[in-house]
């Protein structure tokens, strides 16, 4: 494959590729994330790759393996185009009968249907069914459609046009403009606007600048940034590029962890496949601008996703923050400019390249634009990803698209925002996925990890998970957040256990507070608000552990 | 390990002193702990003081300053798998080990890791064992499944 050198030449590329693609012909697409790797997923693909070649069909039917569905609850996902019959928790022993019944007599298999929990109807399309109908996929959506393996899949559904209009179409201040006007602000959890940051690394003085893919995702219970970059690299690479033609920038850094084997490959075959089509290395398709990606596999604890730790580490030293007087878009790896994003930021930036600034603040709220990856997790039915539009209530996410609490039970609080969010109790389900007013109410969104609790769950327990979590990952460097975080768990764990003495409560308070203004970095910052949080809503809770050496939620003496 | 396959490492990333994770993350995977020995050469070969590589070493729990048993077994603490009761499987998995999160028997026969997130939540709680996993698992299940290793 020779390079591309115009965009003419780029769209006669996908030209061919969709002129050799026949709409009409059956394609089978196979769901290969994490779930439903761990559920079978692999069994599944050899049994329909068997079976295809058993009954000869190799030209009439395409077999494609997806990155994640999202709906990892009822994995192994099968999805039979031009259709779009969706099958649920398919084993290999269902792929005979989905090859002679579906694909070749045209008929629906109802066992494997998704049955609706309520109406017990059968339900055929995956679009129809309500825990992808009422989401907004505007990121995820093509995971179900491309083998993250193949350029030309994301070409076909018109890939990387959003980078030949910015090369050839924009001036570098014009692709800095729409995203400022689009308001993006970044995913990864502080919501600070992407357009700033781009700015303030492109008006840095020094001449090298870099620009980075955080997708370290270290949060327990977010898999969703997984989700996209495996299962449609080109587009976080895409809006990488793009940023780079922004802000002037010749090497980017994806930062990642060594223990996502498929993401890892699917980087390295995106990275390999850009090149060789032109659209990544030297002279991107023939505009003179050059931009070459470097992949650093890190170890990832916790606190190697916050920026200053995370370009240590790309320097190969220890993953330590450092005081952010000076910004790392200043001054960051090397102490050169270094612009760093997260995966979904990143993924937002083609499409509002395409369809331009105003459609995207069209969807969302008044200071939150666009959609929102959210991994939903923990006592819910539908555990997933996700994605709606800002503004969506979380009873909306909980109920119409997670599917309510399993075993009858009633939610009692929803845990936003990881180890750094906070705990909210059910009477503010109506809060909307915004960055303002989920900060609020203390459970900043953080990278849009969801963990619903049922009434089971014990609310002190909760915040003692939470910081024996971050004891082990804060980096030790810095006092307060170090001797802060343990003597705060040891504090928990005391009353967990029915030690609790009266007073606990304030000095929980008292510690939290020096730990949240005294820390280096957002760690320390956040890592009081799982504690706040409980006791802001759950006071009763703490009380009875302490004076009634009670456990409320377990109805249990402690 | 066969001071080969440390070159070999090594020079794969040029002797860049950056790539120092790396470079301890595949001697890591190729012989599953680091001796001192290793890390020695390490120091000599990309010129980075020792110090540096024992402050990296020792940061990072996925690197082991001791010998590593002949099967991983990993159970997931997240917060979707905590919430759906993996201690419990901690516990399973210490009755029938006698070891606990970050140790390993005496034999070498099992090495217990809790890790922080898989991404598969929905099979939460989850056990991974040698590379395979076991989704929604019991605790008594847990026992089984450890039984059938030698």
């Amino acid at each position: 494959m020779p390079g591309i050198n115009s965009p003419a030449e780029l769209e006669e590329l996908r030209k061919d590729i969709l002129l050799k693609r026949d709409p009409n012909k059956p394609c089978i697409t196979l769901c290969s994330g994490t779930a439903c790797q761990a559920t079978g997923s692999e069994k599944v693909a050899a049994a329909i790759e068997q079976e295809i070649e058993k009954q000869g069909l190799e030209a009439e039917i395409d077999f494609r393996r997806t990155g994640c569905h999202g709906f990892c609850e009822k994995g192994p996902i099968v999805v039979i185009y031009p259709e779009e019959i969706c099958y649920l928790q398919v084993q290999p022993d269902d792929v005979e009968e989905i090859v002679s019944q579906t694909i070749l007599a045209k008929k629906v298999i109802d066992r494997l249907l998704y049955v609706d929990p309520i109406t017990g109807e059968k339900i055929v399309h995956e679009s129809e069914i309500p825990f992808y109908k009422n989401q907004m996929r505007l990121l995820i959506g093509n995971n179900t459609k491309i083998d993250p393996k193949s350029i030309d899949d994301y070409l076909a559904l018109g890939g990387y046009s959003a980078l030949s209009k910015s090369l050839f179409e924009m001036t570098p201040e014009q692709v800095l403009e729409e995203i400022k006007k689009a308001n993006l602000r970044g995913r990864g959890g502080g919501g600070f606007p992407a357009g700033m940051k781009w700015e303030t690394t492109r008006n840095a003085p020094e001449e090298v600048k870099y620009v980075i893919v955080n997708a370290h995702e270290g949060e327990p219970g977010a898999f969703m940034d997984r989700a996209l970059f495996t299962g449609n690299p080109h587009s976080v690479l895409e809006g990488l590029i793009i940023g780079a033609y922004a802000i002037g920038s010749h090497q980017g850094y994806i930062y990642t962890r060594h223990d996502t084997p498929q993401l890892i490959d699917n980087i390295a075959i995106a990275l390999t496949q850009a090149k060789e089509y032109g659209l990544l290395g030297e002279n991107i398709l023939g505009s003179g601008f050059s931009f070459n990606v470097e992949v650093h596999l890190d170890i990832g604890i916790f606190v190697s996703g916050e920026s200053s730790a995370l370009m240590k580490a790309i320097e190969g030293r220890t993953p330590e923050p450092r005081p952010k007087y000076i910004h790392t878009s200043v001054s960051g790896i090397w102490e050169k400019p270094s612009n760093l994003n997260n995966v979904e930021t990143w993924a937002n930036v083609p499409p509002i390249i395409n369809r331009g600034s105003e459609w995207f603040s069209s969807i969302g709220t008044e200071q939150s634009k666009g959609t929102k990856l959210i991994s939903l997790a923990g006592n819910i039915s539908n555990t997933g990803v996700v994605e709606v539009p800002m503004g969506t209530s979380l009873r909306k996410v909980i109920y119409d698209i997670g599917g309510g609490i399993p075993n009858g039970k009633k939610v009692k609080a929803v845990h936003i925002g990881g180890p750094l969010g906070g705990s909210i109790p059910e009477s503010l389900l109506d809060t909307p996925v915004d960055f303002d007013e989920l900060a609020k109410v203390g459970a900043p969104m953080g990278a849009g990890g969801m963990i619903i609790m049922d009434e089971d769950t014990c609310m002190v327990d909760v915040a003692r998970y939470f910081l024996n979590f971050l004891t082990d990952e804060s980096c030790g460097k810095c006092v307060p957040c170090r001797e802060g975080i343990r003597q705060m768990l040891k504090i928990l764990t005391n009353i967990t256990e029915g030690s609790g003495k009266e007073g606990d409560i304030e000095l929980l308070e008292e510690l939290s507070e020096v730990t949240r203004d005294a820390s280096l970095c957002a760690l320390g910052g956040g890592a009081s608000n799982p504690v706040l949080t409980t006791i802001r809503y759950f006071r009763d809770e703490y009380e009875a552990h302490i004076k009634e050496k009670k456990h409320p939620a377990k109805k249990q003496e402690l | 390990m066969d001071n080969n396959k440390i070159d070999k490492i090594i020079n794969k990333y040029q002797g860049d002193a950056s790539s120092l994770i790396q470079v301890l993350l595949e001697i890591q995977r190729e012989n599953r702990w680091l001796p001192k020995e290793v890390l020695e050469k390490v120091s000599k070969k990309l010129k980075v003081p020792l110090s540096q590589i024992q402050h990296i070493a020792t940061f990072y729990k996925a690197f082991s300053l001791v010998p590593r048993g002949r099967h991983e077994i990993n159970v997931c603490t997240g917060t979707a798998c905590h919430v759906r009761g993996s201690s419990r499987i901690l516990d399973a998995v210490h009755r029938t080990t006698g070891v606990g999160p970050g140790e390993t028997d005496s034999d070498l026969k099992f090495s217990l890791e809790t890790c922080n997130c898989l991404g598969c939540c929905a099979l939460g709680p989850v056990m991974v064992v040698d590379g395979k996993h076991h989704g929604k698992i019991a605790p008594a299940k847990a026992e089984d499944v450890l039984k059938n290793y030698d």
